[in-house]
């Protein structure tokens, strides 16, 4: 069994190692097709900007999203322990957090852990939801933008568009809080109306929650979807009509076929951060906990066990890539189609 | 007559579409100039400024408030430039690996907030436990580095499209003037950026202001404004949260009055050129 102090060393060379191999395999592919050698790097940059770069990219690729990724793994197969103990005799790999959140127990394996895993499924599910109704929802705005508005207008569209996104995501949760509340607007307006004799529970009924993930993520469904579209040739569809094709034969069969992978994209992005969203979800969640970040924002911050909630964030992390590229597959694009 | 009973109904989904946009931002809006001490809109009890005076008395926001200027600052500092280099660097890049460095730094956008914030603390705590010093174990540190990994793609993605219209010829011929590489890059590539770069720092600032979902864990005991707003709109909420949502949202109409000015000035700019 390897110690955790070599397990922290192989995880800083092993971005390194892999950086090395890379580049090693490009210059002996080169050798081999007896292509001419590239200017090197700082030939051609110069020294003080190429260390720039070099630096700069660095600090971001290495610092801030491979090795914390790394880190946030490997913790995960650690065992929870008090401060001193770290690092000590004890502090060994295990698979323990990943069976607690399995069957709710470090040791046992008897009982499925129902509460954990329902709110994993049903977060997966309800975010699937989420990207579709999204999708549904800015399919026709995005069309007018691409193909029917003027320039004009279609900056006029834009900002208004992106207005809303600076409000930032815990003020917009709250604003269905004014509204869903049991003396909110709507029941207000609803009892006043005389409609219900008594104020409906939308925030136990999740109601508030999905409305307002599915408020949320809109704008970020509207421009990958709006670039898709915007690709497509006029021409492509004015020859579709002239061929007698009904207009939703037209959208079905020769606009989204064209526009697949900013569908794919916009979609992508939705259900990675409807999946990851926590502000809304603390904000509109009812009593009973539906959706997953919370349960993990809690390993955090409520049962303090920190190897644990690393594991439950790898687990969704996990999750969420399975589904992306299981999606993209149906839609036969790679991973790179839907980053553009 | 098909046609126009179409171009009505497009019009009235747009209408619709903006209105769900809007609406909900209205009616937050509203309960911060009701006397009303629940946040509501109906019944409205009278008019009052009140919650604006306890809004600027609450120290827990001002505090948060001075600390979200102050990443914002800082994050605009990191990740301009380095999504500057990531722009350079994805161009001259070998075309073999290009869409493999491409996905690496795209990821921290499709990467869930929270799941950023929880590695960035877990990776500085292993490296401060190890190295034996907490110096750069706080908050603030840490979410700027949280942040900033996926603020810098944003960054990189303006870049990269204001890069795609550089003219190479201006390069050659200030090399062919005898320019060193640094006097090429200064005072040719960063003076044809500009435009971008102003517009990635506002991104960025905003983007780093209204971040809830990374930050919320990497400012661990330490606060900001977004994560003192979620304590108070968790645990009961007062119409001051209506009164700072007005307040932003003025702000906001501000900042996209000023990025359409930039973004006219860059337009008119490229007119200009051509």
């Amino acid at each position: 069994m390897i110690s955790v102090a070599t397990g922290h060393r192989l995880l800083v060379a092993f971005p390194f190692v892999l950086g090395v191999l890379i580049w090693g395999w490009l210059a002996f592919e080169r050798r081999v097709a007896k292509l001419p050698p590239r200017p090197g790097f700082f030939r051609r940059n110069g020294w003080p900007v190429g260390i720039y770069l070099m630096l700069a990219v660095a600090l971001w690729l290495l610092g801030m999203v491979v090795l914390p990724q790394l880190f946030m793994v490997e913790l995960s197969f650690r065992p929870k322990l008090p401060f001193n103990q770290i690092g000590g005799p004890r502090d060994v790999y295990t698979l323990e957090n990943y069976r607690y959140f399995l069957f709710g127990s470090t040791t046992s394996t008897e009982s499925w852990n129902a509460v954990h895993l329902r709110s994993f499924a049903t977060t997966i599910m309800s975010a699937l939801f989420i990207s579709g109704f999204n999708l549904l929802l800015c399919y026709p705005i995005a069309f007018y933008m691409a193909q029917a508005a003027t320039g004009a207008q279609l900056r006029l569209l834009m900002l208004m568009l992106i207005a809303p996104y600076w409000v930032n995501e815990i003020l917009r949760a709250f604003a269905f809080r004014v509204i869903f509340a049991s003396s909110g607007l709507l029941n207000t307006m609803l009892l006043g109306a005389g409609f219900i004799v008594e104020p409906i529970d939308f925030i136990g009924r999740n109601i508030a929650l999905f409305s307002g993930l599915i408020y949320a993520y809109t704008l970020l469904m509207v421009f990958p979807l709006y670039n898709a579209l915007d690709s497509v040739e006029a021409a492509q569809i004015e020859a579709a009509r002239d061929l007698g094709a009904p207009w939703w034969h037209i959208h079905l069969f020769v606009i989204v076929p064209a526009a697949k992978s900013g569908i794919a994209s916009g979609c992508t992005l939705v259900f990675m951060l409807a999946t990851g969203a926590l502000a809304a979800p603390l904000v509109l969640g009812g009593p009973s906990a539906m959706w997953f970040t919370p349960i993990v924002y809690d390993r955090f911050y409520q049962v303090f066990n920190w190897p644990q909630g690393a594991a439950y964030a790898f687990v969704l992390l996990v999750a969420c890539l399975i589904v992306v590229v299981a999606g993209l597959r149906l839609l036969r694009l790679n991973l790179t189609d839907a980053a553009r | 007559m098909m046609a126009r009973i179409t171009r009505g109904m497009v019009s009235a989904y747009i209408m619709m579409f903006f209105a769900y946009l809007f609406l909900p931002l209205a009616i937050m809006a509203i309960p911060a100039f009701n006397t009303s001490s629940y946040p509501r809109v109906w019944p409205f009890d009278g008019a009052t400024l009140d919650w604006f005076v306890r809004l600027a008395a609450d120290e827990a926001m001002i505090y948060g408030l001075r600390n979200s200027l102050w990443i914002g600052a800082l994050v605009v500092l990191v990740s301009v430039p380095v999504g500057l280099a990531g722009a350079v660097v994805l161009q001259q890049i070998d075309s073999r690996v290009r869409s493999l460095f491409h996905l690496a730094t795209i990821a921290p956008v499709l990467v869930p907030g929270v799941i950023i914030g929880i590695s960035t603390v877990i990776f500085w705590r292993e490296l401060t436990l190890s190295a034996g010093t907490r110096a750069l174990y706080n908050g603030v540190f840490l979410t700027v580095m949280g942040q900033s990994s996926f603020i810098s793609a944003y960054c990189m993605l303006l870049f990269t499209a204001r890069l795609q219209r550089f003219d190479r010829a201006q390069e050659e011929a200030a090399f062919d003037l005898g320019a060193s590489n640094t006097q090429v890059f200064l005072s040719i590539l960063l003076p044809f950026m500009r435009p971008a770069i102003l517009s990635a720092a506002v991104l960025a600032f905003l983007s780093s202001f209204e971040n809830y979902n990374t930050t919320t864990f990497a400012i661990l005991a330490d606060r900001t404004l977004t994560t003192v707003l979620a304590g108070q709109v968790r645990q009961g909420t007062t119409p001051t949260v209506s009164a700072l949502a007005v307040i932003i949202i003025a702000a906001t109409v501000l900042c996209s009055a000023v990025l359409e000015w930039i973004n006219r000035r860059r337009t008119r700019g490229i007119k200009a050129h051509t």
